[in-house]
């Protein structure tokens, strides 16, 4: 609640000419933000996200929501491999819904968001969406109480989403030097698993941006942060 | 005008029926539990031959014949078949009957200058159903007793009027009497039909039950008898007609409201569920519009049909206003009660609602699910099913890392160090116009291709699988080829999270 006042006043008292830009400005960051009041997603609002790990994040979304994931694409083929979900989602909870095009894309994550009958819908976009469509989204997400999360490229998006996202894949072990030696167990056994993301949080309605560096921890099913790589 | 009856006998539509479906070439028969045995219920004429016939018990038959092959009856299946039958039969005359458990009645009264004739029609009906492998016998006469005796005695057509002088010569079971009464009757020396036609009457009537007689009149036409045709399918639909043109959209759908409670009513009557319904309007410009739905279950609960139905609704132009309303059930599937559930039934049902919505605007087979296939092929150890009318895969089956995006096979450029042999990844490789260096490698896990599918993408022969990591960040799945006719290469065929 307090946060939410806060938002309010700050919304009001800013003149309407720097309203959007918040994205282009380095913000200043005085205090960080704490991973856990950014993710898991807030509910019942659109977010968006952007890079090379965008579908990572939303595998590891569908798999920490409850009910039913409707999951929209424009393509004939599924692009995500529901082998590869296991290993974050359970792939029997995901609706795959083939779209024609965007605007179809459009229409049927805003029907699903409304309908309130799944947990998360995830709607890949090929391009740039405008701000009437974004907070159309936004406003079906309120309706039916249903978090969306939109997959967008590098740079597309729109300002009604609460929060946006960039995603990167991560070597190893940062820093490291080339010539590490190369390791011969595969599959691995029972190791901790390696893959380590970017996650930035370059959008965000309620709060200051942030920036994590977050792994998997695939036996207890959640996310680690590795470490808080602030501003 | 005349009545004209034919009467068709199919002798062996059991094992005919079964030998459509699978044909085998040795001597052939039903079995079915009988009496407290197996028994012979139908054979083929091959297994006749060797002295088989029905009711005897299978230990029997096989002592009589080693090869006899069997299966099991199913004389419910029987039973749809002669109403396939049956329905196909409506080809000839729109008056079609069932016979007993292997037969048909056919009245032609009218119809038979269709085909050309009396001759032809038969003719006709005896090659359509020997093309589909059926022998049938057949009967033609202007009741259907006498054409039942023709069909099962003698085949043949009966002229008007000679019924007696066909059927008169043909022993008394033609008159389908009970097998006890034709005994006795012929111990008393009275064989045929004629001889029962030819005795006074009342002395029959006194000592024989008076079936006797009764089948004696049906069959020479004295007494009528019916032939009751096949009930039709039972259909839903329901109209409301108004008396002035309406064209708001909440009185449409309170017009369709009524009409959609009406028609659930019908279906909760006959246990039914509509899977596909069709709400017609009629403008005052005798135009017709129509909104169909597609339900993704069947469903006869009235407001979501009637939710469903509202974005199909205001897409209609009403014109000058509309005067008719017609809900059809186009299809119709059997839903039988449901025990009412607080929580899960509520949350499924959204889902299909939904399911329903998206698939009205995108076609039912658009809206998908994932179900485990049992392969080691990475992109056939999955497939995609209608989310309507499938459940959710209950458990999906543990398998090893594989990637979450997952392409056709890219070939790479390897530039560095190794990847020579097939022994490690390529040290630099350039993929997707970007050069990317390895600082880690897991594997190989070889796959080797599916011989007994025909697959073009694996012509290259086994791979050997690797978990690729770059200093780039990106994890993907190289593949080497070592066995490929041409150069072995290095193929991306996947990108890990």
């Amino acid at each position: 609640m307090k946060t939410c006042r806060l938002h309010e006043s700050r919304f009001r008292t800013r003149p309407a000419s720097v309203r959007f830009d918040c994205q282009k400005k380095p913000v200043q960051q005085t205090m960080s933000l704490k991973f856990s009041s950014a993710f898991p997603l807030k509910k019942a609002r659109a977010h968006e996200v952007c890079g090379d790990g965008a579908l990572a994040f939303a595998a590891i979304s569908a798999g920490l929501c409850e009910g039913a994931v409707v999951w929209v694409s424009e393509h004939r083929q599924p692009v995500v491999n529901p082998e590869g979900l296991f290993a974050y989602c359970d792939p029997g909870r995901l609706l795959v819904t083939r779209a024609d095009s965007q605007l179809n894309v459009l229409a049927s994550a805003e029907t699903a968001l409304r309908s309130g009958a799944a947990g998360l819908v995830v709607a890949e976009l090929g391009g740039a969406i405008g701000l009437t469509e974004g907070r159309r989204l936004q406003l079906a997400a309120e309706a039916g109480g249903t978090t969306a999360l939109l997959v967008i490229p590098e740079g597309a998006g729109s300002n009604a989403a609460e929060t946006r996202w960039r995603c990167t894949g991560l070597p190893p072990d940062t820093g490291g030097s080339s010539d590490l030696p190369q390791r011969q167990n595969y599959p691995p056994q029972n190791g901790p698993d390696s893959t380590r993301w970017r996650w930035s949080l370059i959008k965000n309605k309620i709060g200051t941006l942030s920036e994590w560096i977050v792994g998997w921890d695939a036996a207890a099913h959640r996310i680690i942060v590795v470490s808080e790589a602030g501003g | 005008m005349q009545r004209r009856i034919v009467s068709l006998w199919f002798p062996r539509l059991a094992a005919e029926r079964s030998l459509r479906a699978r044909p085998v070439d040795a001597p052939f028969a039903l079995s079915l539990f009988d009496r407290n045995s197996e028994r012979i219920h139908d054979l083929c004429p091959r297994a006749e031959s060797f002295g088989l016939q029905r009711g005897m018990t299978l230990v029997h038959a096989r002592s009589f014949c080693p090869g006899l092959l069997t299966r099991a009856a199913d004389p419910d299946a029987d039973q749809r078949f002669l109403r396939i039958l049956a329905r196909w039969a409506t080809r000839y005359c729109p008056w079609v009957g069932l016979d007993g458990r292997d037969g048909l009645f056919l009245d032609i009264t009218g119809s038979a200058h269709l085909l050309g004739g009396e001759e032809p029609l038969l003719g006709d009906i005896r090659a359509r159903l020997a093309r589909a492998g059926l022998s049938a016998r057949l009967g033609l006469a202007g009741t259907p007793g006498a054409a039942w005796a023709l069909s099962h005695f003698c085949e043949g057509i009966a002229p008007p009027g000679e019924n007696l002088s066909r059927i008169g010569s043909l022993p008394l079971s033609a008159l389908r009497l009970a097998d006890q009464t034709c005994t006795s009757l012929e111990r008393l020396g009275i064989a045929t039909v004629s001889d029962l036609h030819n005795l006074p009457r009342a002395t029959v009537a006194r000592r024989y039950d008076p079936d006797v007689l009764r089948r004696l009149d049906q069959a020479l036409g004295a007494v009528g008898e019916q032939i009751s045709p096949l009930q039709d399918a039972p259909g839903f639909a329901a109209r409301l007609t108004l008396p002035d043109p309406i064209g708001l959209l909440d009185d449409v759908m309170a017009g369709a409201r009524r009409l959609i409670g009406h028609m659930c009513t019908q279906l909760d009557a006959a246990q039914k569920g509509a899977r596909m319904l069709r709400l017609t309007f009629r403008r005052v410009d005798q135009e017709n519009r129509s909104v169909e739905l597609r339900l993704a279950r069947p469903m006869r609960d009235p407001d979501r049909i009637a939710a469903l139905f509202e974005r199909g609704v205001g897409a209609v132009d009403a014109g000058y206003g509309i005067d008719m309303i017609r809900l059809e059930a186009v299809e119709i599937e059997a839903l039988g009660m449901r025990q009412l559930d607080r929580a899960q039934n509520r949350e499924k049902d959204s889902l299909d609602d939904l399911v329903t919505q998206l698939g009205n605007r995108l076609g039912l087979e658009n809206i998908l699910r994932f179900q485990p296939v049992d392969s080691h092929i990475p992109e056939r150890s999955f497939t995609l099913v209608p989310a309507a009318g499938s459940r959710p895969a209950p458990a999906w089956p543990s398998r090893r890392p594989r990637p979450l995006r997952l392409f056709a096979p890219e070939p790479v450029i390897a530039s560095g160090a190794g990847g020579h042999q097939g022994m490690e990844p390529p040290s630099r490789f350039r993929w997707r116009g970007r050069f990317l260096t390895t600082i880690g490698a897991e594997g190989p896990e070889r796959i080797t291709p599916a011989w007994w599918e025909n697959d073009d993408g694996w012509r290259g022969g086994l791979r050997d699988y690797w978990r690729v990591e770059t200093g780039e960040g990106r994890r993907l799945w190289l593949f080497h080829t070592p066995q490929a006719p041409r150069a072995p290469g290095w193929f991306v065929q996947g990108e890990f999270a």
